[in-house]
C-alpha cells in the first residue's frame, strides 16, 4: 500500500501540533459524522456480540428456561473433543475442502485463461456467459442440479452411462458421493474467482511476455514462469475464501441433507452442525462455543496461510 | 501448429500468419464452446422440464416432446418411423399385427393401408415439439409466488437502501478525513471481513428476539443501515481516486463536506455506487441462512429462498412445477445482471484484486 502516504500527508505533522486549529477540529468533527454508522454498527452488531458470545460459551444458556442458565467453565470446550457429532463435522469440512478447494482454484483459473486469451472469439459474451450461473440462487441451483443428479433420469448419470461401462452413483442419497455432488455443484459458483484471476491475467506486464518470446520461451514455460508468479497474490486470495468459505458452507448441505446431514451424517458441516445445536437443540452456550471455535480455527488458517506466502505468494514492487 | 509446412508455396509470410491465426482461433472458440455447452446444461436442463407435462417426464426425453399421432377415419393412431423400401417413412400405425402391420401414409391417406412386414414394436415412435406452459401458472399458485416475490423484493430494496447511505457515508469519512486513529479503525473494518458471522449470531439473535423481532423482517434490514466493510472498502477505494482538487475546490466555495459528497463524490462514483446496491440486492435475493432462522414459522414473511426449499423436498415427484418455478425465480436477478453487468464485473475486480 503505497498510496497511504499521499492520503494523509500532512497527517504526522499535524498530530503533533498542541492545540488543533479550528479547521482541523471542524474536519475531524465531520469525519466522525460521516464514521458513526460503522462505529455504532461495529459495536452493536459485531464487538459486543462477540464478547457475549465468547461469554456465552462458557454457560449453558438455553432460551427456553434462561432463568436456569449457570457458568459451567471449560465444559463446551472440552466438549468440542469428545463430541462424535463433532468428529463427524470435521471429517465432513476437511473431506470437502481437500477436494473442492484446488478445484476452486483450478477451474476459475482455466476459465480465466480461456476467456483472456487473444484467440477466443467473442470473449465478452463467454465471460458473461460463465459467470451467468453465479447469478442462481442456491436453493435454486441446488434443485436444478439434483434433477440433472438424478440417478435414474438425470442427464448426468446418463452421460456417464453413454461414455462408460459402469453405472452412475445415487449421487445426493450415497454417503460417499454426495461430497463430490456438492463440489460439482459448487462449479457453478465460480464465477467472482474467474473475474478476479481474469483481472490479475490482464494485469501482467506484457514486456514479460515479450521478453521470454524473444528469449525463446515455449508457452508454457511463459505461463509457469511468468503468469502464475504474477498472478500469486490473487490465488493466494482465492485460496484464503475458499477455504474460510468450506467452514462457512451451510445452505447446499442443508437443503440436500433435510437440515440434519442425510445421508447418514455425510453432509454434517461444520456450520450446518453448529445450526443444529443452536437453534434445533436450542442450547446456545454450546453453539457460542462452536462459533467461537470457528473463528479460532479460520484465524489460525489465516495466519498460517499468511505466514507461508512469502515462500510462494509474489508481490510486484517488493513491500 | 503442424500445418505450416504444408501450406508453403501460395502464401506469403503475412497469409500463413493470418491462417495460423485463424486456425487457432477455431480452436480455442471450439473448446470454449465445449465447455460452455456442458456448464450451462443444467439450464437448458431446467429450461425443457418446465416446458413439460408429468407424462412427459415419465418419458423421460431430453425435449419438451411427445409421440406424434395422426387421425385417420376418426380414430387416433401412433406415427412409427417405418424402414420401407423408400427410405425411413413416417407412417401411422392403424392396424398392428404381430409378424405384419397395416400403416396409413399421414402425408397421403387416400392411398389407403399400407402393409408392412416386420414387428412394429421395435420402431421407434416419432416425436414432435409439444411443450406446455401450464407449470408456470401451477408453481406460481402452489408456492405463492407472488407474495415470496412481494417480501423478498421490499427486504431487498430496503437493505439495498440502508448499504447505500451508510456505505457511501462511511467510504467518505475513512477517504478524506484526517482524524486521529483513523488508520487503525480501518484496519478493523478490514479485519471483520474475514470474521465468521457465526460469532456474532447466537448474541445477535437473542438480542433481536428480545425486542420483538423475531419473526418480522427488521433483522433482515436494520443490520444493513450501518454499513459494511466489503462495500466500504470498494467505495472508499473508488473515491480516494477522485482528485482532491475537485472537493477543494467546493470547500473553497463554501460547500460543506455533506454537500462535497453530495454533488462531487456522488456523481463521480455512479458505476461503484451501482456495483455495491446490486451486490446487496443479490445478496438479500439470495439469502438463506437469516431469514431461515428469522422468519422460522413465519409463512406469510418468508422470502423466495425459503419458499423455495418446498421445492427442493418434492423435486422428484414434481420437477416440473420446481423447475418452473426456478425459472421465474432467476429471471429477474439474470436480467438485472444482464443490464448492470460491467459496473458488477469492475466491483468484483475493486475488492477481488486490490487489498
Amino acid at each position: 500500500m503505497t498510496t497511504t502516504n499521499h492520503i494523509f500527508p500532512a497527517g504526522r505533522t499535524f498530530m503533533q501540533r498542541k492545540s488543533l486549529s479550528k479547521l482541523a477540529r471542524r474536519e475531524i468533527h465531520w469525519g466522525l459524522a460521516f464514521l458513526s454508522p460503522w462505529i455504532f454498527g461495529f459495536l452493536v452488531f459485531t464487538l459486543i456480540p462477540m464478547v457475549v458470545s465468547l461469554i456465552f460459551s462458557f454457560t449453558n444458556y438455553n432460551p427456553i428456561h434462561p432463568g436456569q442458565t449457570k457458568f459451567i467453565g471449560l465444559t463446551n470446550w472440552l466438549r468440542l473433543f469428545t463430541d462424535p457429532f463433532m468428529t463427524q463435522a470435521w471429517k465432513v469440512t476437511l473431506r470437502f475442502a481437500l477436494i473442492s478447494v484446488p478445484l476452486s482454484i483450478l477451474f476459475p483459473l482455466g476459465l480465466a485463461v480461456l476467456v483472456n486469451s487473444e484467440y477466443l472469439f467473442a470473449k465478452n459474451i463467454f465471460r458473461t456467459l460463465f459467470y451467468l450461473p453465479t447469478m442462481i440462487p442456491i436453493v435454486v441451483s441446488v434443485i436444478i442440479w439434483g434433477g440433472i443428479m438424478n440417478s435414474e433420469t438425470g442427464w448426468l448419470n446418463r452421460a456417464i452411462e453413454f461414455l462408460l461401462p459402469v453405472q452412475g452413483p445415487r449421487w445426493y442419497q450415497d454417503e460417499f458421493w454426495v461430497i463430490p455432488a456438492l463440489t460439482i455443484m459448487g462449479f457453478w459458483g465460480v464465477g467472482n474467482a474467474m473475474v478476479v484471476m481474469l483481472a490479475g491475467l490482464q494485469g501482467v506486464p506484457t514486456e514479460l511476455y515479450d521478453a521470454a518470446k524473444v528469449d525463446g520461451a515455449t508457452g508454457w514455460q511463459r505461463f509457469f514462469h511468468i503468469t502464475l508468479p504474477m498472478i500469486s497474490p490473487v490465488i493466494f486470495y482465492q485460496l484464503m475464501l475458499s477455504l474460510i468459505g468450506s467452514f462457512q458452507y451451510f445452505t447446499q448441505a442443508y437443503i440436500i441433507g433435510n437440515g440434519r446431514g442425510d445421508p447418514n451424517g455425510a453432509t454434517l458441516f461444520y456450520n450446518l452442525y453448529l445450526y443444529r445445536v443452536a437453534f434445533n437443540f436450542l442450547d446456545m452456550g454450546y453453539g457460542a462455543t462452536l462459533a467461537w471455535a470457528m473463528f479460532i480455527i479460520v484465524l489460525i488458517l489465516t495466519i498460517v496461510l499468511f505466514k507461508t506466502q512469502n515462500r510462494w505468494v509474489y508481490y510486484a514492487g517488493g513491500e | 501448429m503442424k500445418t505450416q509446412s504444408a501450406s508453403r508455396a501460395p502464401f506469403t509470410w503475412s497469409s500463413k500468419r493470418a491462417l495460423r491465426k485463424l486456425t487457432a482461433t477455431a480452436l480455442v472458440t471450439l473448446l470454449g464452446l465445449t465447455v460452455l455447452t456442458i456448464f450451462l446444461a443444467p439450464l437448458a436442463y431446467m429450461t425443457f422440464t418446465s416446458l413439460k407435462t408429468q407424462k412427459q417426464i415419465a418419458d423421460s426425453t431430453i425435449l419438451p416432446v411427445s409421440p406424434a399421432t395422426y387421425t385417420y377415419q376418426g380414430r387416433n393412431y401412433p406415427i412409427l418411423n417405418v424402414p420401407t423400401e423408400k427410405g425411413m417413412q413416417q407412417l401411422a400405425l392403424v392396424k398392428a399385427g404381430r409378424e405384419a402391420s397395416d400403416f396409413v401414409d399421414p402425408e397421403n391417406p387416400e392411398a389407403g393401408l399400407i402393409h408392412w412386414v416386420g414387428r412394429w414394436r421395435v420402431l421407434e415412435p416419432v416425436y414432435v415439439w409439444d411443450p406446455t406452459f401450464d407449470n408456470f401458472p401451477a408453481s406460481w399458485k402452489q408456492i405463492n409466488l407472488g407474495r415470496l416475490f412481494r417480501n423478498t423484493l421490499i427486504i431487498a430494496i430496503l437493505g439495498t437502501i440502508g448499504t447505500l447511505l451508510s456505505s457511501i457515508v462511511v467510504a467518505y469519512g475513512f477517504s478524506r478525513f484526517r482524524i486521529p486513529g483513523i488508520e487503525i479503525m480501518f484496519i478493523i473494518l478490514i479485519a471483520t471481513i474475514i470474521l465468521p458471522r457465526q460469532v456474532t449470531l447466537i448474541p445477535t439473535y437473542i438480542f433481536f428476539r428480545a425486542i420483538g423481532w423475531g419473526g418480522t423482517w427488521w433483522p433482515l434490514i436494520i443490520p444493513h443501515f450501518f454499513a459494511n466493510a466489503y462495500n466500504v472498502f470498494l467505495l472508499r477505494q473508488y473515491f480516494r481516486a477522485i482528485p482532491r482538487d475537485l472537493d477543494e475546490a467546493a470547500m473553497i466555495d463554501g460547500a460543506t463536506p455533506l454537500q462535497t459528497l453530495l454533488y462531487v463524490i456522488i456523481p463521480q462514483s455512479v458505476p461503484a455506487i451501482t456495483a455495491v446496491g446490486l451486490f446487496h440486492f443479490f445478496f438479500a435475493w439470495n439469502d438463506f441462512f437469516e431469514p431461515l432462522i428469522y422468519l422460522q414459522g413465519r409463512e406469510d414473511l418468508y422470502t423466495i429462498s425459503i419458499g423455495m426449499t418446498q421445492f427442493a423436498n418434492i423435486f422428484n415427484t414434481q420437477p416440473g412445477l420446481a423447475t418452473a418455478a426456478a425459472m421465474m425465480t432467476i429471471a429477474l436477478p439474470v436480467l438485472m445482471f444482464f443490464l448492470a453487468q460491467r459496473a458488477f464485473m469492475q466491483g468484483i475486480v475493486i475488492t477481488g484484486v486490490e487489498k
